[in-house]
């Protein structure tokens, strides 16, 4: 049972990683064409470096990311501490409020924000384009939030309500009680929940693609666009960049991860 | 007669209509070591929770030196409290915890470091300034903190069950250590427990709470010795209840027969409860016997035995040092200061551990009141 | 005090999500309600969904293909990683992720270029003397376009669920008496149910809205109900009867996940968020 589990298990591994090895394998091709390997070459990431309009994408990309799950970080753990002091039912109301933009799927909230923003602004404040850089913004908060949400409730849930009365004995008026104390305890979620709302905006397609006006375009919208043509190899060779970033970003932030426990495990065993 | 520091006016207290405090009248004096005790759901947090400012009471008025603090945040209040589970805060080590009031009122940092090291020393925790919190044992972080309390002099301390997490010998320690502390700081200490053992040995002053009332205020002595009812009586101790009817002032009829007592004051032919200790009943030999039982159980338990003694199909807890077969047939004396006489509340026939009810006790008592007639 | 704080707290962003979510969804109802060319209110669209329901029939089927053929290989993989020592479930677990944070256009063009007639898979099988096969532009083409996309959201749930079983239950139901397949299939099963629902519906949920997939992986017959909408915005623009169509898709998203959850009873925050 356990030696088919293992064999089950690298082959789905494999099937997973395949297409991307394709992808990595066609940034190195010396040929157009992803199906056939004509050679080695280190072309198309001088290339990539010599786009400037690529390079803007992906700068647009993280700027919307950047902004939109900073904002959704700050919004959403004020908000979140917010709910979690509410009454339950009113809890329940905004609980059930987040899980909307989850559970609806991705082109539904698309369309419906696009909606909503072709309506107010050409019917009512009677612009050309009401699409622009940002609703573009507001859509991706409003995606992200959740994330955010969602990850900093349950620490709080978690972390010993007395803590904030301790702190507010001891003097602390209630944002004081948040900044020394409430912040460090809950702290793990609003960083997983930032990342979390980051890699969601850095990825997202199919919200942006209903929402993003012609004057600022994200990397994944475009790309669909360019999918359509065949395609320029040096996307490729970006595809493999942004890899080995990511790759590097998730080992370095289990490499970190893996250290503070071992200290906590340490500390831990020698008060016993 | 020391001042009055704190003092609870009509105190109630509702949550989503339901009333967890109703009418608390109370008065704490200056230097006082007072206890809230009772069950849980008696209303003993809620209290102790209104003193230090975490909750506003329904009505009524909390008055703190002469004035109505009843909307001042904890923060605003000179009272500072050693929470359940200690709530140290993790991220910070044990000198900052105990640093953590001082900072927020921006004391001097030579100030601070002074009156740090100085409290960590009266709790017994010099050299542990760095180490973090959760490294430290339940009786270590009990100390660190009571010295994060205690640390901003507050007028008075509030402890909410602090040894409830503490195994039984850490818990006799640090009662002795609280109160040495208690006596050497002269703070007020309000202190809440269910736990009557510990109410009694640290507090000048018990409070016994049930449903949300107070069922009486006394010295630990008179609280153990005078119990004002049912409830109070079984809290505190063991008891033995039985129903009773007091005949004139220290004569009191049950079991069919008419005992000596202590008490005066009650209405003739008044019906009351009467309580008795099982530590405070005689064995004798059955013919010497006031009245005379089967053991129908015998537990040993290390400083005596508890045994059940069945008198016409009601059982007593008897504690004695002399062991006694089950089946024995013992005589026992009960002289008139063991017998306790209490008014009839609406506890009475609720409690008593086994004085449980008992048709051949009843029968008795209905012939002896025909006899009466 | 502290009631009118949370209030206050919260309030922006009630708002906040009140006019972001409900109002859009407000307003494509009133799009689906009105005539595209006068905007007068109309149920002209709600009339032609009918032409649609085949589609709409198709998707569920491809998602609900799709997301047992997750269940079935994400399981096993889930069990294995959650029985593996903690630096291997931590780089595991890694792995899974990772293709989460790609662009899944890129990805799914990938598989153009291994299914296409003169792919790299026809390629290999030609040297060994078989084929070409039909591999792109077919229904299993896009079955396989969701499973490969949606995979990791199932795997990740599951194995959510089944590291927090604990080893001792498992021990109590062998110290009982049940065997191998008996201690999985009474308790470790019943156990990771929370993780398959939440699973189900993480890949039910985007495979039953997908556009991309199908266009790029499917042919003219495998068209979906996202294909549609997609279309009637940023090609046919009909956004009154993509309007429509999306209220029905989210009515259909609904409906299936609450009977999903049916079954499971209520896991309020029990599933875990990826």
């Amino acid at each position: 049972m356990k030696r088919t589990n293992r064999v089950l298990t690298i082959l789905i591994f494999v099937f997973l990683y395949i297409p991307m090895v394709v992808l990595v394998v066609a940034s190195f091709n010396t040929g157009k064409d992803i199906t056939e390997f004509e050679g080695f070459t280190l072309r198309q990431y001088s290339r990539l470096f010599q786009d400037s309009s690529l390079l803007e994408l992906l700068r647009n990309s993280l700027i919307i990311s950047v902004l939109a799950s900073a904002a959704a970080t700050v919004f959403g753990t004020v908000a979140a501490v917010g709910i979690h002091n509410l009454n339950p039912r009113l809890r329940k109301t905004a609980m059930t409020l987040t899980n909307i933009p989850m559970t609806n799927p991705d082109i539904v909230t698309g369309v419906s924000l696009s909606l909503l923003f072709v309506f107010v602004g050409t019917r009512l404040l009677g612009q050309r384009n009401s699409l622009t850089f940002w609703t573009l913004l507001i859509a991706h908060i409003t995606f992200n939030l959740p994330y955010v949400i969602l990850n900093v409730m349950p620490k709080l849930k978690q972390m010993d309500a007395s803590l904030t009365d301790a702190a507010m004995d001891l003097g602390c008026t209630p944002v004081q009680a948040f900044f020394r104390v409430t912040l460090y305890e809950i702290m793990p979620g609003i960083v997983s929940g930032a990342i979390m709302a980051f890699t969601m905006s850095l990825d997202d397609f199919v919200i942006s693609y209903f929402v993003s006006g012609l004057d600022f375009v994200t990397l994944p919208v475009e790309i669909y666009s360019y999918t359509k043509k065949p395609l320029q190899p040096k996307i490729y060779a970006m595809f493999t960049l942004l890899f080995l970033m990511i790759l590097a970003l998730m080992i370095a932030m289990n490499v970190i991860q893996l250290y503070t426990d071992k200290k906590k495990a340490h500390t831990r065993s020698a008060g016993l | 007669m020391s001042k009055e520091l704190i003092r609870l006016q009509d105190l109630t207290m509702e949550f989503d209509g339901e009333r967890i405090l109703d009418g608390i009248n109370l008065y704490f004096n200056d230097h006082e070591f007072l206890t809230l005790l009772g069950p849980s759901g008696c209303g003993k947090t809620t209290t102790l929770r209104i003193i230090g400012g975490f909750l506003t009471p329904t009505s009524g008025k909390v008055i703190f030196d002469g004035k109505v603090v009843n909307d001042l945040p904890p923060y605003q209040r000179q009272v500072n409290t050693v929470f359940q589970r200690y709530a140290l805060f993790p991220h910070l080590d044990v000198y900052d915890n105990v640093a953590f009031g001082l900072k927020v009122a921006k004391v001097p940092k030579d100030e601070i470091q002074r009156r740090v090291t100085e409290m960590l020393e009266t709790v017994s925790l010099k050299g542990y300034e760095n180490r973090r919190v959760d490294s430290l044992s339940g009786g270590q972080q009990q100390r660190v903190a009571i010295a994060r309390a205690l640390v901003n002099r507050p007028k008075v301390l509030l402890l909410d069950e602090p040894l409830a997490a503490l195994d039984l010998r850490l818990r006799k320690d640090m009662q002795n250590e609280l109160k040495r502390i208690q006596q050497a700081t002269g703070i007020t200490f309000i202190y809440v427990t269910h736990d009557q053992e510990e109410a009694l040995s640290m507090s000048d002053t018990v409070v016994v709470m049930d449903k949300g009332r107070i069922q009486q205020i006394g010295r630990p002595e008179d609280i153990y010795n005078e119990p004002k009812n049912a409830f109070v009586a079984d809290f505190i101790g063991e008891s033995n209840i039985l129903d009773g009817v007091m005949l004139s002032d220290y004569h009191v009829r049950f079991f069919g027969r008419v005992f000596d007592c202590v008490d005066k004051g009650f209405a003739p032919n008044e019906n009351v409860d009467v309580v008795i200790r099982p530590e405070d009943i005689d064995i004798v030999p059955q013919a010497q016997g006031h009245l005379v039982g089967t053991v129908t159980s015998v537990t040993f338990k290390g400083l005596n035995y508890d045994i059940i003694v069945e008198f016409k199909g009601f059982k007593w807890l008897i504690q004695t040092t002399d062991y006694q077969p089950v089946g024995a047939v013992i005589g026992i004396r009960l002289n008139p200061e063991d017998i306790h006489i209490m008014h009839k509340s609406e506890y009475s026939g609720m409690f008593g551990d086994y004085s449980s009810y008992s048709a051949e006790y009843d029968e008795l008592t209905e012939d002896a009141e025909d006899e009466e007639e | 005090m502290k009631k009118n704080n949370a209030v206050l707290l919260s309030a922006p962003y009630l708002v906040w999500m009140v006019v972001f979510t409900l109002i859009p969804l407000g307003v494509v109802a009133y799009y689906a309600l009105t005539d595209p060319s006068t905007g007068a209110f109309s149920l002209g669209n709600l009339a032609n969904l009918g032409m649609y329901l085949p589609v709409l029939w198709q998707s569920i089927v491809y998602s609900l293909v799709s997301a047992c053929i997750c269940l079935v290989l994400g399981y096993p993989v889930a069990y294995f990683i959650a029985h593996c020592g903690p630096f291997a479930q931590k780089f595991l677990y890694m792995l899974v992720m990772l293709p989460m944070c790609m662009s899944f256009l890129l990805r799914t063009l990938a598989w153009v270029g291994l299914l296409q007639d003169t792919g790299i898979i026809n390629t290999l099988l030609g040297k060994i003397g078989i084929g070409p096969l039909t591999l792109i532009r077919t229904p299993g083409a896009v079955i396989l376009g969701m499973v490969y996309n949606y995979l990791p959201y199932m795997i990740l749930p599951l194995y959510a669920t089944i590291v927090k079983i604990d080893p001792r239950l498992i021990e109590a139901a062998e110290d009982l008496g049940c065997n191998g397949v008996q201690v999985f299939s009474r308790v470790v099963l019943p156990l990771s149910v929370p993780g398959i629902l939440s699973g189900m519906t993480m890949v039910f949920v985007p495979s039953v809205s997908t556009f991309y997939i199908s266009q790029k992986l499917g042919g003219t017959d495998t068209v979906l109900i996202g294909d549609v909408i997609e279309r009637q915005f940023k090609q046919g623009n009909n956004p009154n009867l993509g309007a429509a169509l999306s209220l029905v898709l989210m009515l259909l998203v609904l409906v299936c996940t609450s009977i999903l959850n049916r079954f499971g009873g209520d896991q309020e925050e029990g599933g875990v968020v990826v």
